[in-house]
């Protein structure tokens, strides 16, 4: 377990995404099985265990340290499982197998588990402890996504990303087959009903580009501002998931119950009332829920409206062109009232498709999506068949606040950004940007900062406001979460208004009359 | 004589009466006594200073030869009014001392300074002095600090090296004492090749060599291109646009508050090496076990954990709450 706790140490620090895979690859190569499957599983989340309670673990603290010691410790820490590890008192550091702490936190009766944990943490070296009761408290906290350790493993051995997606869910921790197959061995069968396919993806394009194609060749439909997702029932057994593979069934209980049908489909995820879909921020409600309660399955009731189909009544239909698909989907019958399928647009040229862009008929609508006639349904983002021509963002002219330092490549600079609006004579933070520049006007951007700076506060920085942002973003959502009460989906510096006096930035009231 | 009449807190630091002089003090006075040269206990502009010759020729590195009116190095047991004073070895930085002040008539009081007692290649070990009545500080006075092996933190930076080797590893060390200790135990684990450093920290890492502390082959870390993997820097520096000469870098700092994840993240580091030139829990209360004074005294830190470590000892212990010095100054 120390390699795993070193391993934890590190993802916890380390913010760039290449660096984390690359450290979580080498953990992978050099643990032997099945201790690199368990910690695989630990960190995405998937190693079911019993999960130990605080009071469980304050209680053996406070039989062996001074409750006022410890309540100060505590305090100072501001983390429980860090602050027992570094109290526990030892000196002794074993490197217990991973997989041994696991049969401990899956195999202890309850009435055992207070000694069963004191007498593991009395083995172990302070980074290892808290590795222990990270697990024992399942709160890993480490930002690592079952997609990245699916990357991760792509850049161990022969299989990419795609084949290693179609068999994860059939898989269960500690992956032996998966591991034996990167290592040469023969692909593990898919033995689970209701794979993930890999999801077929498009690239931006604009009116320009648009030009150099046929608009005969194309089809066009509406790109619906929801979670891109598959549906499907393979032989009643049911499952939803993200585009990234992410088995997301048990947020929305109201769709799976929902999908009355044999296939795999590919749509988009919305809450719908009746005919009017609502607005992103609705849906959001809904996201990363363990259990949802019966006011909001009534209030926000999930649907599905479908793009394409994958697999239907047992007939894989990737490979046919996709107006043959489409013609199934049309005939299709989906069993449910919370799915329909999203409608093609009429148009004959590209400027057509322009004006109705333009001006959508629903909130909910983010540009238009333009799928050539003959693709295939191909996983990945193969260039070209399918676009997205999404709407032009909206902007606001905010006042740069605060500024704080990057990392990696953007070491040494600001490169952060929070920006604010008016809001009567008071500047309002509003958001925050971290791209949308150029390297040169990220140099510009850090010298204003550095000669500007009011207050500093560790890495951050408060700024005069007098340099205004012009800031693009997707949409808008009302937030109790941030004062403004709004918050900006995506957002990035669009143009630096050097010209601008800050006088004349934007009013919070402007933003606040955008929300949908 | 009461122990406070001999020692007690005044805004300009530690004063003793029958002595006349300030200990450490935060503001320029007539007489100082100076436990060590790191910059929030060793100011200039005093009217007399009495340190070890060390600090003295650190104290003329940072402020130049005139940093006081006089300057005395200490050697042996020294008459200053009606006490004697002597200076011992504290364990934290080069030419770091412990003050032991003997009144004519009253009980000895030692004022340990910062001190630490981990072996430390780049400073006489700390040693401890019978006392009635201890001043300790409380740096890292919560029993949640155990300084690991600083040999095993030199193992993560070298995994780490070995990890990501085409990206400079920049460590931030405070300019006197860590940054030479940081060397000395990279040298320690096999980093027998150039060693980068940051500009601030070429006079004193010159003046520790000149002490005949071999710090092996250090180049400026100020060139448009740097060619060692490993570059020290003191914190500030990372602040400043002088960072922005490296791509990618792995920034680390060192020091005993990196064993805390939450003051690490502050930092912003992405490799926390702890370790500390201070005494961590274990070895503070060690020390007071064996000196058992009559009375601690505790400067400043976190004095609330180590209160009441005393109380529940039955050893009478009060904080002086001095204020001006940083938890681990720069």
């Amino acid at each position: 377990m120390r390699a795993f706790a070193n391993l934890l140490e590190r993802l916890a620090f380390t913010p760039a995404r290449n660096a984390k895979l690359r450290l979580l690859r080498h953990y992978l190569e050099q643990t032997p099985d099945p201790d690199r499957g368990y910690a695989l599983a630990a960190l995405t989340g998937d190693l079911k265990l019993r999960t130990v309670t605080p009071g469980l673990l304050r209680g053996l603290m406070v039989e062996r340290v001074d409750e006022q010691l410890f309540a100060m410790s505590y305090d100072f820490v501001g983390d429980l499982a860090e602050t027992i590890a570094l109290l526990w008192d030892t000196d002794r550091d074993e490197d217990v197998p991973l997989t041994q702490a696991v049969a401990l936190l899956s195999e202890t009766g309850k009435a055992g588990l207070p000694t069963a944990i004191a007498g593991m943490l009395d083995r172990l070296g302070p980074s290892q402890r808290l590795a222990f009761l990270k697990l024992a408290t399942g709160n890993m906290r480490i930002g690592l996504s079952a997609r990245m350790a699916r990357i991760a493993l792509a850049d161990m051995g022969a299989p990419d990303v795609a084949q290693i997606e179609e068999i994860w869910h059939g898989l269960t921790p500690p992956y032996q087959p998966l591991f034996d197959w990167i290592a040469g061995g023969t692909r593990p069968e898919q033995a689970a009903r209701a794979p993930f396919r890999p999801v077929m993806l498009s690239t931006p394009v604009d009116l320009d580009q648009l030009g150099a194609f046929d608009p005969a060749d194309y089809i066009a439909e509406w790109k619906w501002d929801g979670i891109r997702v598959q549906g499907i029932n393979d032989g009643g057994v049911r499952r939803l998931y993200s585009r990234t593979g992410e088995d997301i069934s048990g947020s929305f209980p109201d769709l799976i119950e929902a999908l009355n049908f044999d296939g795999t489909v590919d749509g988009e995820l919305l809450v719908r009332r009746g005919e009017d879909v609502a607005v992103f921020g609705d849906l959001q409600k809904r996201l990363g829920r363990k259990q949802v309660g019966k006011d909001m399955l009534d209030s926000h009731p999930a649907s599905l409206r479908v793009y394409d189909l994958m697999i239907w009544q047992g007939r894989d239909l990737r490979d046919l062109p996709l107006i043959d698909r489409r013609a199934v989907l049309e005939g299709a019958d989906f069993g449910s009232d919370r799915i329909d399928v999203s409608p093609l647009l009429e148009f004959s040229t590209w400027d057509d498709l322009a004006a109705l862009r333009a001006d959508p008929p629903a909130p909910v609508i983010e540009g238009v999506m333009i799928k050539r006639r003959d693709s295939p349904y191909v996983g990945g983002r193969p260039r070209g068949p399918w676009f997205k021509w999404k709407r032009d963002p909206h902007v606001v002219d905010a006042v740069l606040l605060y500024a704080q330092r990057g990392h990696g490549k953007r070491s040494g600079f600001y490169s952060d950004f929070t920006f604010g609006l008016w809001d009567a004579d008071q500047l309002v933070p509003v958001g925050k940007a971290y791209f949308g520049f150029t390297d040169e006007e990220l140099r510009e951007l850090d010298r204003f900062v550095r000669n500007n700076t009011i207050e500093r506060f560790g890495p951050v920085r408060s700024i005069a406001p007098k340099l205004v942002l012009e800031v693009a973003f997707e949409g808008l959502n009302a937030s109790g979460r941030h004062k403004s009460g709004v918050a900006m989906r995506f957002p990035r510096i669009s143009r630096i208004r050097w010209d601008k006096p800050a006088s004349e930035a934007d009013h919070l009231s402007t933003l606040k009359a955008m929300i949908p | 004589m009461r122990a406070d009449q001999i020692l007690h807190p005044t805004p300009a630091g530690l004063y003793c009466p029958p002595g006349d002089f300030y200990i450490d003090p935060v503001r320029p006075v007539h007489r100082a006594l100076i436990t060590h040269g790191h910059g929030d206990h060793a100011r200039s502009g005093h009217g007399a200073v009495l340190a070890t010759r060390q600090t003295l020729e650190i104290m003329a590195i940072r402020y130049g030869e005139d940093f006081a009116g006089q300057q005395q190095a200490a050697d042996g047991p020294i008459r200053v009014g009606d006490t004697t004073v002597s200076f011992h070895p504290a364990g934290h930085i080069l030419g770091s001392a412990q003050i032991a002040v003997q009144p004519d008539r009253g009980p000895k009081i030692v004022v340990s300074g910062d001190y630490c007692r981990h072996p430390n290649p780049v400073s006489a070990p700390y040693e401890l002095v019978p006392c009635d009545i201890f001043v300790t500080e409380a740096t890292f006075g919560l029993p949640v600090f155990k300084h690991p092996d600083p040999a095993g933190e030199m193992t993560r930076l070298l995994a780490s090296m070995a990890e990501f080797p085409e990206r400079h590893h920049l460590i931030g060390a405070y300019a006197l004492g860590k940054a030479q200790r940081l060397i000395m135990l990279a040298r320690g684990a096999g980093i027998d090749g150039p060693i980068a450093i940051h500009g601030a920290l070429q006079r004193l890492c010159d003046y520790h060599v000149h002490q005949g502390i071999d710090l092996g082959l250090l180049v400026p870390a100020t060139a448009k291109q740097v060619d060692a993997q490993l570059v020290i820097a003191p914190p500030s520096a990372f602040a400043s646009a002088w960072v922005q000469r490296f791509r990618d870098p792995v920034i680390g700092f060192a020091s005993g508050w990196m064993a805390v994840r939450a003051r690490a993240r502050q930092r912003g580091v992405e490799l926390p090496l702890v370790i500390s030139d201070h005494v961590d829990w274990p070895q503070v209360t060690q020390t007071i076990r064996e000196l058992a004074p009559q009375e601690v005294w505790i400067t400043h830190g976190t004095e609330d954990g180590l209160m009441r470590w005393c109380e529940l000892q039955g050893i009478p212990a009060r904080p002086l709450r001095l204020v001006g010095y940083e938890d681990e100054p720069e």
